[in-house]
Protein backbone atom coordinates (compact mmCIF):
# COMPACT_ATOMS: atom_id res chain seq x y z
CA UNK A 1 0.00 0.00 0.00
CA UNK A 2 1.13 3.63 -1.26
CA UNK A 3 0.92 5.20 2.53
CA UNK A 4 2.32 7.99 1.23
CA UNK A 5 0.00 8.47 -1.85
CA UNK A 6 -2.91 8.08 0.49
CA UNK A 7 -1.41 11.02 2.92
CA UNK A 8 -1.40 13.13 0.15
CA UNK A 9 -5.36 13.37 -0.58
CA UNK A 10 -5.08 14.35 3.26
CA UNK A 11 -4.67 18.36 3.07
CA UNK A 12 -4.25 18.78 6.46
CA UNK A 13 -0.42 17.55 6.09
CA UNK A 14 0.60 19.74 4.36
CA UNK A 15 0.58 21.93 7.06
CA UNK A 16 3.41 22.67 9.45
CA UNK A 17 2.60 22.63 13.36
CA UNK A 18 5.02 24.59 15.41
CA UNK A 19 7.11 24.21 11.90
CA UNK A 20 7.31 20.35 12.09
CA UNK A 21 5.43 17.74 10.41
CA UNK A 22 2.24 16.79 11.71
CA UNK A 23 2.27 13.81 13.33
CA UNK A 24 -1.16 13.06 13.69
CA UNK A 25 -1.52 10.19 16.78
CA UNK A 26 -4.71 11.51 17.87
CA UNK A 27 -7.50 9.37 15.48
CA UNK A 28 -9.38 7.51 18.46
CA UNK A 29 -10.59 11.09 19.03
CA UNK A 30 -11.19 12.29 15.33
CA UNK A 31 -9.45 10.94 12.40
CA UNK A 32 -8.34 13.94 9.69
CA UNK A 33 -10.23 14.61 6.52
CA UNK A 34 -9.00 13.48 2.73
CA UNK A 35 -9.55 16.84 0.42
CA UNK A 36 -12.61 14.88 -1.17
CA UNK A 37 -14.53 14.88 1.58
CA UNK A 38 -13.82 18.62 1.94
CA UNK A 39 -14.54 19.59 -1.59
CA UNK A 40 -18.06 17.35 -1.56
CA UNK A 41 -19.07 19.30 1.04
CA UNK A 42 -17.87 22.78 -0.79
CA UNK A 43 -19.74 21.23 -3.93
CA UNK A 44 -22.70 20.62 -2.08
CA UNK A 45 -23.25 24.05 -1.08
CA UNK A 46 -22.33 25.15 -4.19
CA UNK A 47 -24.07 23.15 -6.57
CA UNK A 48 -27.08 21.21 -5.12
CA UNK A 49 -27.98 22.36 -1.90
CA UNK A 50 -31.48 22.64 -0.64
CA UNK A 51 -33.14 21.10 2.18
CA UNK A 52 -34.14 17.37 1.33
CA UNK A 53 -37.45 15.33 2.10
CA UNK A 54 -40.05 18.07 1.43
CA UNK A 55 -39.50 20.53 -1.21
CA UNK A 56 -40.54 19.26 -4.76
CA UNK A 57 -38.12 21.64 -6.62
CA UNK A 58 -35.28 20.61 -8.83
CA UNK A 59 -32.50 21.08 -6.11
CA UNK A 60 -34.89 19.83 -3.07
CA UNK A 61 -34.65 16.65 -5.43
CA UNK A 62 -31.02 17.11 -6.09
CA UNK A 63 -30.13 17.33 -2.52
CA UNK A 64 -32.23 14.41 -1.11
CA UNK A 65 -30.93 12.04 -3.81
CA UNK A 66 -27.18 12.84 -2.70
CA UNK A 67 -28.44 12.28 1.00
CA UNK A 68 -30.62 9.22 0.24
CA UNK A 69 -27.54 7.77 -1.87
CA UNK A 70 -25.29 7.86 1.18
CA UNK A 71 -27.75 6.09 3.30
CA UNK A 72 -27.37 3.61 0.98
CA UNK A 73 -24.22 3.52 0.43
CA UNK A 74 -23.56 2.90 4.97
CA UNK A 75 -26.50 0.38 4.12
CA UNK A 76 -24.15 -1.66 1.70
CA UNK A 77 -20.93 -0.86 3.50
CA UNK A 78 -22.07 -2.86 6.89
CA UNK A 79 -24.22 -4.67 4.78
CA UNK A 80 -27.25 -3.81 6.82
CA UNK A 81 -30.53 -5.40 5.30
CA UNK A 82 -32.64 -2.88 4.25
CA UNK A 83 -32.31 1.09 4.20
CA UNK A 84 -34.66 1.89 6.80
CA UNK A 85 -32.38 0.23 8.85
CA UNK A 86 -29.58 3.50 9.01
CA UNK A 87 -30.55 6.18 11.13
CA UNK A 88 -28.48 9.29 10.85
CA UNK A 89 -27.78 11.13 14.03
CA UNK A 90 -25.63 14.24 15.06
CA UNK A 91 -22.73 11.35 16.33
CA UNK A 92 -22.33 7.67 18.03
CA UNK A 93 -23.42 9.26 21.77
CA UNK A 94 -26.88 10.56 20.12
CA UNK A 95 -27.42 6.71 18.97
CA UNK A 96 -26.89 5.62 22.37
CA UNK A 97 -28.59 7.58 24.00
CA UNK A 98 -32.10 7.12 20.96
CA UNK A 99 -31.31 4.08 22.24
CA UNK A 100 -31.41 4.27 25.78
CA UNK A 101 -34.20 6.88 26.21
CA UNK A 102 -36.71 4.47 23.53
CA UNK A 103 -36.08 0.97 24.18
CA UNK A 104 -35.49 1.87 27.72
CA UNK A 105 -39.01 4.06 27.41
CA UNK A 106 -40.48 0.41 26.35
CA UNK A 107 -38.64 -2.47 27.77
CA UNK A 108 -37.03 -1.11 30.89
CA UNK A 109 -38.59 -0.61 34.09
CA UNK A 110 -37.61 -0.66 37.89
CA UNK A 111 -35.26 -3.73 38.68
CA UNK A 112 -34.57 -4.29 34.80
CA UNK A 113 -30.74 -4.64 34.36
CA UNK A 114 -28.19 -2.88 31.76
CA UNK A 115 -25.60 -4.80 31.16
CA UNK A 116 -21.87 -2.66 30.26
CA UNK A 117 -18.20 -3.08 31.27
CA UNK A 118 -15.69 -1.14 32.95
CA UNK A 119 -13.98 -0.28 29.45
CA UNK A 120 -17.23 1.69 28.29
CA UNK A 121 -16.46 5.28 27.29
CA UNK A 122 -18.89 7.73 29.19
CA UNK A 123 -20.80 7.65 26.04
CA UNK A 124 -21.99 3.98 26.71
CA UNK A 125 -22.83 4.64 30.41
CA UNK A 126 -24.07 8.10 31.07
CA UNK A 127 -26.98 7.54 28.78
CA UNK A 128 -27.46 4.67 30.75
CA UNK A 129 -27.32 5.97 33.84
CA UNK A 130 -29.98 8.46 33.21
CA UNK A 131 -32.12 5.75 32.49
CA UNK A 132 -31.19 4.25 35.85
CA UNK A 133 -32.35 7.42 37.74
CA UNK A 134 -35.66 7.12 35.74
CA UNK A 135 -36.87 4.20 35.85
CA UNK A 136 -34.73 2.32 38.71
CA UNK A 137 -32.51 0.08 36.27
CA UNK A 138 -29.46 -1.62 37.25
CA UNK A 139 -26.47 -1.03 35.55
CA UNK A 140 -23.32 -3.91 36.06
CA UNK A 141 -20.07 -3.38 34.79
CA UNK A 142 -18.47 -6.31 33.60
CA UNK A 143 -14.90 -6.55 35.19
CA UNK A 144 -11.80 -6.09 32.69
CA UNK A 145 -8.86 -7.93 33.59
CA UNK A 146 -5.17 -6.91 33.76
CA UNK A 147 -4.15 -7.23 30.03
CA UNK A 148 -7.29 -4.77 29.70
CA UNK A 149 -9.74 -6.94 27.82
CA UNK A 150 -13.34 -8.13 28.72
CA UNK A 151 -13.68 -11.53 28.52
CA UNK A 152 -16.57 -13.15 27.39
CA UNK A 153 -17.11 -15.54 30.81
CA UNK A 154 -16.88 -11.42 32.72
CA UNK A 155 -20.30 -11.19 30.57
CA UNK A 156 -21.70 -14.37 31.13
CA UNK A 157 -21.72 -14.58 34.21
CA UNK A 158 -23.46 -11.35 34.68
CA UNK A 159 -26.20 -11.75 32.65
CA UNK A 160 -29.78 -12.96 34.46
CA UNK A 161 -33.54 -13.02 33.54
CA UNK A 162 -33.77 -9.23 34.19
CA UNK A 163 -31.14 -8.38 31.71
CA UNK A 164 -32.57 -6.00 29.73
CA UNK A 165 -30.11 -5.34 27.31
CA UNK A 166 -25.72 -5.82 26.88
CA UNK A 167 -24.04 -2.50 25.54
CA UNK A 168 -20.47 -2.88 24.77
CA UNK A 169 -17.52 -0.95 22.71
CA UNK A 170 -16.48 -3.27 19.81
CA UNK A 171 -12.80 -2.10 20.68
CA UNK A 172 -11.70 0.02 23.82
CA UNK A 173 -10.54 3.53 23.09
CA UNK A 174 -8.07 3.04 26.31
CA UNK A 175 -6.48 -0.34 26.00
CA UNK A 176 -7.40 -0.94 22.10
CA UNK A 177 -8.85 -4.24 23.30
CA UNK A 178 -11.30 -6.05 20.46
CA UNK A 179 -13.78 -7.18 22.25
CA UNK A 180 -15.27 -11.29 21.46
CA UNK A 181 -18.07 -8.71 20.16
CA UNK A 182 -19.96 -12.36 17.87
CA UNK A 183 -19.35 -14.34 20.99
CA UNK A 184 -21.17 -11.78 23.16
CA UNK A 185 -24.06 -11.79 20.76
CA UNK A 186 -24.36 -15.21 19.83
CA UNK A 187 -24.59 -15.73 23.86
CA UNK A 188 -27.27 -12.91 24.42
CA UNK A 189 -29.33 -14.25 21.67
CA UNK A 190 -29.22 -17.34 23.35
CA UNK A 191 -31.26 -15.15 26.40
CA UNK A 192 -33.22 -13.41 24.10
CA UNK A 193 -30.98 -9.82 25.23
CA UNK A 194 -30.39 -7.51 23.04
CA UNK A 195 -27.38 -6.25 21.76
CA UNK A 196 -25.76 -2.80 21.21
CA UNK A 197 -22.19 -2.37 20.02
CA UNK A 198 -20.58 1.00 20.18
CA UNK A 199 -18.70 1.12 17.37
CA UNK A 200 -16.92 4.42 17.61
CA UNK A 201 -13.48 2.86 17.29
CA UNK A 202 -14.28 -0.41 16.35
CA UNK A 203 -16.18 1.28 12.67
CA UNK A 204 -13.36 3.07 11.09
CA UNK A 205 -10.83 0.03 11.57
CA UNK A 206 -12.83 -2.80 11.50
CA UNK A 207 -14.55 -5.34 8.88
CA UNK A 208 -17.92 -4.38 9.62
CA UNK A 209 -21.04 -6.93 8.39
CA UNK A 210 -23.90 -6.04 10.54
CA UNK A 211 -25.54 -8.54 9.87
CA UNK A 212 -22.75 -11.24 10.16
CA UNK A 213 -22.21 -9.57 14.02
CA UNK A 214 -25.97 -10.12 14.80
CA UNK A 215 -25.84 -7.00 16.44
CA UNK A 216 -29.28 -5.23 17.78
CA UNK A 217 -27.80 -1.69 17.53
CA UNK A 218 -24.82 -0.84 16.57
CA UNK A 219 -23.61 3.00 16.48
CA UNK A 220 -20.69 5.13 14.56
CA UNK A 221 -19.06 8.89 14.78
CA UNK A 222 -18.39 9.40 11.03
CA UNK A 223 -16.07 12.01 12.25
CA UNK A 224 -13.43 9.27 12.94
CA UNK A 225 -14.13 7.30 9.96
CA UNK A 226 -12.30 10.09 7.60
CA UNK A 227 -15.79 12.12 7.61
CA UNK A 228 -17.39 15.68 8.82
CA UNK A 229 -18.09 16.37 12.42
CA UNK A 230 -22.09 16.27 13.60
CA UNK A 231 -22.79 12.85 11.70
CA UNK A 232 -23.02 9.52 13.46
CA UNK A 233 -24.96 6.36 12.54
CA UNK A 234 -27.29 4.35 14.12
CA UNK A 235 -27.68 0.93 12.87
CA UNK A 236 -30.76 -0.64 14.24
CA UNK A 237 -32.83 -3.65 12.98
CA UNK A 238 -35.85 -3.12 11.66
CA UNK A 239 -37.90 -5.13 14.20
CA UNK A 240 -36.53 -2.64 17.07
CA UNK A 241 -37.31 -0.27 15.05
CA UNK A 242 -41.03 -1.04 14.24
CA UNK A 243 -41.12 -1.76 17.98
CA UNK A 244 -39.59 1.62 19.45
CA UNK A 245 -41.29 4.84 19.93
CA UNK A 246 -39.71 8.00 17.99
CA UNK A 247 -37.10 9.85 20.11
CA UNK A 248 -37.17 13.58 19.33
CA UNK A 249 -40.29 15.54 18.04
CA UNK A 250 -40.52 17.89 15.29
CA UNK A 251 -40.09 18.62 11.58
CA UNK A 252 -39.75 15.82 9.05
CA UNK A 253 -40.67 12.86 11.97
CA UNK A 254 -44.62 13.28 11.26
CA UNK A 255 -47.39 11.35 9.44
CA UNK A 256 -50.63 13.40 10.28
CA UNK A 257 -50.52 15.91 13.09
CA UNK A 258 -54.03 17.11 14.43
CA UNK A 259 -54.88 19.33 17.84
CA UNK A 260 -56.10 15.89 19.44
CA UNK A 261 -53.43 12.99 17.71
CA UNK A 262 -50.61 12.66 16.17
CA UNK A 263 -49.41 9.69 13.76
CA UNK A 264 -45.38 8.55 12.86
CA UNK A 265 -44.28 7.49 9.58
CA UNK A 266 -41.80 4.26 9.75
CA UNK A 267 -38.08 4.36 10.35
CA UNK A 268 -35.84 5.95 9.41
CA UNK A 269 -38.25 9.42 9.24
CA UNK A 270 -39.55 8.39 12.55
CA UNK A 271 -36.35 9.24 14.23
CA UNK A 272 -34.30 12.24 12.01
CA UNK A 273 -36.78 15.10 13.20
CA UNK A 274 -35.30 18.48 12.11
CA UNK A 275 -33.60 19.42 9.20
CA UNK A 276 -29.86 17.21 9.36
CA UNK A 277 -26.85 18.19 8.49
CA UNK A 278 -27.27 17.68 4.97
CA UNK A 279 -23.99 18.27 3.40
CA UNK A 280 -21.86 16.78 5.88
CA UNK A 281 -23.68 13.33 5.22
CA UNK A 282 -23.14 13.62 1.95
CA UNK A 283 -19.44 14.43 2.22
CA UNK A 284 -19.47 11.77 4.18
CA UNK A 285 -20.43 9.49 1.51
CA UNK A 286 -16.77 10.20 -0.07
CA UNK A 287 -15.00 8.95 2.99
CA UNK A 288 -17.05 5.68 2.38
CA UNK A 289 -15.71 5.63 -0.63
CA UNK A 290 -12.00 6.53 0.51
CA UNK A 291 -12.37 3.78 2.87
CA UNK A 292 -13.57 1.16 0.02
CA UNK A 293 -10.42 2.52 -2.14
CA UNK A 294 -8.16 1.39 0.04
CA UNK A 295 -9.79 -1.28 1.18
CA UNK A 296 -10.76 -2.16 5.03
CA UNK A 297 -8.72 -5.24 4.48
CA UNK A 298 -5.64 -3.06 3.70
CA UNK A 299 -6.71 -0.44 6.19
CA UNK A 300 -6.65 -3.16 9.22
CA UNK A 301 -3.45 -4.83 7.79
CA UNK A 302 -1.60 -1.56 7.60
CA UNK A 303 -2.45 -0.29 11.42
CA UNK A 304 -1.51 -3.61 13.03
CA UNK A 305 1.94 -3.16 11.38
CA UNK A 306 2.25 0.25 13.04
CA UNK A 307 0.83 -0.39 15.86
CA UNK A 308 2.83 -3.35 16.69
CA UNK A 309 6.01 -1.62 15.71
CA UNK A 310 5.03 1.42 17.82
CA UNK A 311 4.45 -1.60 20.84
CA UNK A 312 7.53 -2.67 19.92
CA UNK A 313 9.79 0.97 19.96
CA UNK A 314 7.73 1.95 23.03
CA UNK A 315 8.70 -0.92 24.83
CA UNK A 316 12.49 0.11 23.87
CA UNK A 317 11.82 2.48 26.81
CA UNK A 318 12.13 1.68 30.25
CA UNK A 319 10.66 4.63 31.33
CA UNK A 320 7.21 3.70 29.32
CA UNK A 321 4.47 1.59 30.56
CA UNK A 322 1.86 0.66 27.81
CA UNK A 323 -1.70 0.69 29.44
CA UNK A 324 -2.94 -3.04 28.74
CA UNK A 325 -1.60 -5.78 26.92
CA UNK A 326 -4.64 -7.23 25.00
CA UNK A 327 -4.52 -10.69 22.73
CA UNK A 328 -6.25 -9.00 20.20
CA UNK A 329 -5.28 -5.39 20.03
CA UNK A 330 -6.42 -2.40 18.03
CA UNK A 331 -4.66 0.57 16.63
CA UNK A 332 -4.41 2.15 19.84
CA UNK A 333 -1.69 2.36 22.71
CA UNK A 334 -2.07 4.44 25.26
CA UNK A 335 1.01 4.83 27.73
CA UNK A 336 2.12 6.34 31.36
CA UNK A 337 5.97 7.52 31.62
CA UNK A 338 7.48 7.41 35.12
CA UNK A 339 7.53 10.73 36.66
CA UNK A 340 5.66 12.57 33.86
CA UNK A 341 2.02 13.88 33.88
CA UNK A 342 0.59 12.81 30.63
CA UNK A 343 -0.18 16.26 29.90
CA UNK A 344 3.36 17.40 30.24
CA UNK A 345 4.08 14.39 27.41
CA UNK A 346 1.15 15.85 25.12
CA UNK A 347 2.78 19.47 25.21
CA UNK A 348 6.20 18.39 24.68
CA UNK A 349 5.16 15.94 22.46
CA UNK A 350 3.14 19.03 20.86
CA UNK A 351 6.45 21.01 20.18
CA UNK A 352 7.96 18.36 17.68
CA UNK A 353 4.22 18.35 15.74
CA UNK A 354 3.25 14.95 17.64
CA UNK A 355 -0.69 14.93 18.43
CA UNK A 356 -1.67 12.85 20.81
CA UNK A 357 -4.44 12.32 23.53
CA UNK A 358 -3.62 12.71 27.15
CA UNK A 359 -6.36 12.99 30.07
CA UNK A 360 -8.83 10.09 30.76
CA UNK A 361 -9.93 9.64 27.54
CA UNK A 362 -14.03 9.99 28.81
CA UNK A 363 -13.06 6.86 30.61
CA UNK A 364 -12.71 7.40 34.52
CA UNK A 365 -14.06 3.80 35.36
CA UNK A 366 -11.62 2.46 33.84
CA UNK A 367 -8.44 5.08 34.83
CA UNK A 368 -10.04 4.35 38.75
CA UNK A 369 -9.92 0.89 38.20
CA UNK A 370 -6.35 0.74 36.75
CA UNK A 371 -4.89 3.55 39.52
CA UNK A 372 -4.61 6.00 37.35
CA UNK A 373 -5.85 9.21 36.98
CA UNK A 374 -4.75 9.64 33.05
CA UNK A 375 -3.12 8.42 30.32
CA UNK A 376 -0.98 9.08 26.95
CA UNK A 377 -2.60 7.88 24.37
CA UNK A 378 -1.81 7.31 20.61
CA UNK A 379 -4.13 6.06 17.93
CA UNK A 380 -3.12 5.55 14.37
CA UNK A 381 -5.13 5.71 11.48
CA UNK A 382 -4.28 4.76 7.78
CA UNK A 383 -1.81 8.02 7.16
CA UNK A 384 0.45 6.73 9.74
CA UNK A 385 3.64 5.31 9.22
CA UNK A 386 6.75 4.09 11.20
CA UNK A 387 8.28 7.19 10.92
CA UNK A 388 5.53 8.52 12.85
CA UNK A 389 6.52 6.22 15.57
CA UNK A 390 10.14 7.07 15.26
CA UNK A 391 9.16 11.09 15.86
CA UNK A 392 6.83 9.86 18.88
CA UNK A 393 9.91 7.80 20.14
CA UNK A 394 12.14 10.59 19.61
CA UNK A 395 10.05 12.92 21.47
CA UNK A 396 9.30 10.63 24.36
CA UNK A 397 13.17 10.30 24.48
CA UNK A 398 12.76 14.53 24.51
CA UNK A 399 10.17 14.53 27.70
CA UNK A 400 12.89 12.37 29.92
CA UNK A 401 15.83 14.06 29.50
CA UNK A 402 13.93 17.33 30.45
CA UNK A 403 12.10 15.73 33.34
CA UNK A 404 15.40 13.71 34.28
CA UNK A 405 17.29 16.66 35.06
CA UNK B 1 6.20 28.41 21.36
CA UNK B 2 8.91 27.63 23.96
CA UNK B 3 8.96 24.39 26.26
CA UNK B 4 11.65 26.23 28.00
CA UNK B 5 9.81 29.08 29.37
CA UNK B 6 6.90 26.81 29.70
CA UNK B 7 9.08 24.38 31.93
CA UNK B 8 11.15 26.65 33.45
CA UNK B 9 13.80 25.37 36.75
CA UNK B 10 11.82 26.52 39.03
CA UNK B 11 8.65 24.97 37.72
CA UNK B 12 9.74 21.63 37.25
CA UNK B 13 11.68 21.98 40.58
CA UNK B 14 8.19 22.36 42.56
CA UNK B 15 6.88 19.97 39.83
CA UNK B 16 9.36 17.61 41.20
CA UNK B 17 9.81 18.54 44.66
CA UNK B 18 6.49 20.17 45.79
CA UNK B 19 6.90 22.08 48.82
CA UNK B 20 4.01 21.63 51.34
CA UNK B 21 2.19 18.82 49.97
CA UNK B 22 0.45 17.45 52.82
CA UNK B 23 -2.30 18.67 55.71
CA UNK B 24 -1.45 20.88 57.51
CA UNK B 25 -1.23 20.87 61.02
CA UNK B 26 -4.67 22.21 63.00
CA UNK B 27 -5.84 23.54 59.45
CA UNK B 28 -9.62 24.85 60.29
CA UNK B 29 -10.54 26.04 56.59
CA UNK B 30 -10.04 23.10 53.23
CA UNK B 31 -11.97 22.77 49.87
CA UNK B 32 -11.28 20.22 46.52
CA UNK B 33 -10.90 21.41 43.37
CA UNK B 34 -11.26 19.61 40.33
CA UNK B 35 -10.61 20.20 36.39
CA UNK B 36 -13.02 17.58 34.97
CA UNK B 37 -11.75 17.47 31.57
CA UNK B 38 -8.29 16.09 32.40
CA UNK B 39 -8.72 14.78 36.11
CA UNK B 40 -6.49 16.90 37.85
CA UNK B 41 -7.45 17.42 41.58
CA UNK B 42 -6.29 19.34 44.45
CA UNK B 43 -6.89 19.89 47.96
CA UNK B 44 -6.07 23.03 50.23
CA UNK B 45 -6.25 22.80 53.50
CA UNK B 46 -5.79 26.11 55.60
CA UNK B 47 -5.48 27.39 59.18
CA UNK B 48 -7.27 30.84 58.81
CA UNK B 49 -7.07 33.00 61.92
CA UNK B 50 -9.61 35.12 63.29
CA UNK B 51 -7.66 38.30 62.07
CA UNK B 52 -8.18 36.36 58.40
CA UNK B 53 -4.34 35.80 58.58
CA UNK B 54 -3.21 32.49 56.59
CA UNK B 55 -1.18 30.41 59.26
CA UNK B 56 0.14 27.90 57.40
CA UNK B 57 -1.70 26.04 54.10
CA UNK B 58 -1.12 22.99 52.04
CA UNK B 59 -1.96 20.60 49.81
CA UNK B 60 -2.64 17.60 48.34
CA UNK B 61 -3.38 16.10 44.54
CA UNK B 62 -2.30 14.78 41.76
CA UNK B 63 -2.02 16.46 38.41
CA UNK B 64 0.57 18.03 35.69
CA UNK B 65 3.91 19.37 36.22
CA UNK B 66 2.36 22.70 35.83
CA UNK B 67 -0.40 22.48 38.43
CA UNK B 68 1.85 20.62 41.03
CA UNK B 69 4.25 23.19 40.64
CA UNK B 70 1.86 25.90 40.90
CA UNK B 71 -0.27 25.03 44.25
CA UNK B 72 3.27 24.39 45.27
CA UNK B 73 4.56 27.87 44.31
CA UNK B 74 1.55 28.99 46.39
CA UNK B 75 1.61 27.67 49.48
CA UNK B 76 4.88 29.15 49.35
CA UNK B 77 3.88 32.70 48.59
CA UNK B 78 0.81 32.67 50.55
CA UNK B 79 1.52 31.79 53.58
CA UNK B 80 1.73 34.31 56.39
CA UNK B 81 0.07 36.13 54.39
CA UNK B 82 -3.61 38.10 54.93
CA UNK B 83 -6.27 36.74 53.16
CA UNK B 84 -6.92 39.78 51.22
CA UNK B 85 -3.55 40.82 50.39
CA UNK B 86 -3.23 36.97 48.93
CA UNK B 87 -6.42 37.80 47.28
CA UNK B 88 -4.96 40.68 45.44
CA UNK B 89 -1.38 38.43 44.44
CA UNK B 90 -4.04 35.94 42.96
CA UNK B 91 -5.07 39.02 40.93
CA UNK B 92 -2.15 40.16 39.65
CA UNK B 93 -1.43 36.16 38.94
CA UNK B 94 -3.96 35.75 36.83
CA UNK B 95 -3.01 38.93 34.39
CA UNK B 96 0.04 37.60 34.26
CA UNK B 97 -1.52 34.16 32.89
CA UNK B 98 -3.94 36.11 30.80
CA UNK B 99 -2.63 39.31 29.89
CA UNK B 100 1.39 38.51 30.07
CA UNK B 101 1.93 41.27 32.22
CA UNK B 102 4.74 41.05 34.13
CA UNK B 103 4.97 40.73 37.81
CA UNK B 104 5.61 43.42 40.73
CA UNK B 105 3.83 42.76 43.74
CA UNK B 106 4.79 45.12 46.39
CA UNK B 107 4.26 42.74 48.95
CA UNK B 108 6.03 40.27 47.98
CA UNK B 109 10.00 39.90 47.67
CA UNK B 110 12.27 39.65 44.59
CA UNK B 111 12.38 36.34 45.36
CA UNK B 112 8.92 35.64 45.33
CA UNK B 113 7.96 37.62 42.77
CA UNK B 114 10.73 35.39 40.80
CA UNK B 115 9.33 32.48 41.58
CA UNK B 116 5.76 33.50 40.83
CA UNK B 117 7.10 34.75 37.37
CA UNK B 118 8.46 31.46 36.36
CA UNK B 119 4.58 30.58 35.75
CA UNK B 120 4.37 32.76 33.22
CA UNK B 121 5.07 30.55 29.79
CA UNK B 122 1.47 29.54 30.52
CA UNK B 123 -0.05 32.54 28.94
CA UNK B 124 1.43 30.79 25.59
CA UNK B 125 -0.30 27.69 26.43
CA UNK B 126 -4.05 27.87 26.65
CA UNK B 127 -4.90 24.78 27.15
CA UNK B 128 -2.43 24.66 30.04
CA UNK B 129 -3.90 27.99 32.04
CA UNK B 130 -6.51 25.98 34.16
CA UNK B 131 -3.68 23.88 35.18
CA UNK B 132 -1.61 26.82 37.06
CA UNK B 133 -4.81 27.97 38.20
CA UNK B 134 -6.59 25.45 39.71
CA UNK B 135 -4.71 26.03 43.36
CA UNK B 136 -5.56 29.29 43.26
CA UNK B 137 -9.12 29.17 42.68
CA UNK B 138 -9.40 26.28 45.44
CA UNK B 139 -7.50 28.08 48.04
CA UNK B 140 -10.11 31.20 47.47
CA UNK B 141 -12.87 28.47 47.84
CA UNK B 142 -11.54 27.18 50.84
CA UNK B 143 -10.83 30.31 52.84
CA UNK B 144 -14.30 31.45 51.87
CA UNK B 145 -15.81 28.50 53.24
CA UNK B 146 -17.57 27.54 49.95
CA UNK B 147 -19.88 24.40 50.00
CA UNK B 148 -19.17 23.42 46.78
CA UNK B 149 -15.81 21.82 44.72
CA UNK B 150 -13.75 24.30 42.54
CA UNK B 151 -14.09 23.82 39.51
CA UNK B 152 -12.19 25.17 36.40
CA UNK B 153 -15.11 24.68 34.55
CA UNK B 154 -17.49 26.82 36.17
CA UNK B 155 -14.60 29.77 37.28
CA UNK B 156 -13.31 32.64 34.79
Amino acid sequence: MDIKSIKSEFPIFKNKINGKSLVYLDNANSSQKPGKVIDRISKFYSKEFSNIGRSVHTLAVTATNRFEETRDLIKKYINAKTIEEIIFTKNATEGINLVASTYGEKFINKGDEILITELEHHANYVPWHFLRQRKGAVIKFAKCNDKGEVEIDEIKKLITNKTKIISITHLSNVTGAILPVKKIVDLAKTKNIPVLVDGCQGAPHLKLDVQELGCDFYVMSCHKMYGPTGVGILYAKKKWLDKLPPYQGGGGMIEEVKKDNITFPGSPTKYEAGTLQTAEVVGFSESIRFMQDVGIKNIMQHEKEIMEYGVQELKKNNSVKIVGDPKNRGSIISFTIKGIHPHDIATILDEDGVAIRAGHHCCQILHEKMGLTATARASLGVYNSKEDIDVLSNAIKKCNKMFDK
Amino acid sequence: MDLKELYQEIVLDHGKNPRNKQKCKDFNKEAEGHNPLCGDKVHIFLRLNKEKKVEDISFEGEGCAISIASASIMTEIIKGKDFNVAKKILEHFLNMLKEGSKLSINSLNEDQNTTMMSLSGVKKFPMRVKCATLAWHTFIHAAEGKKEKANTEKVD
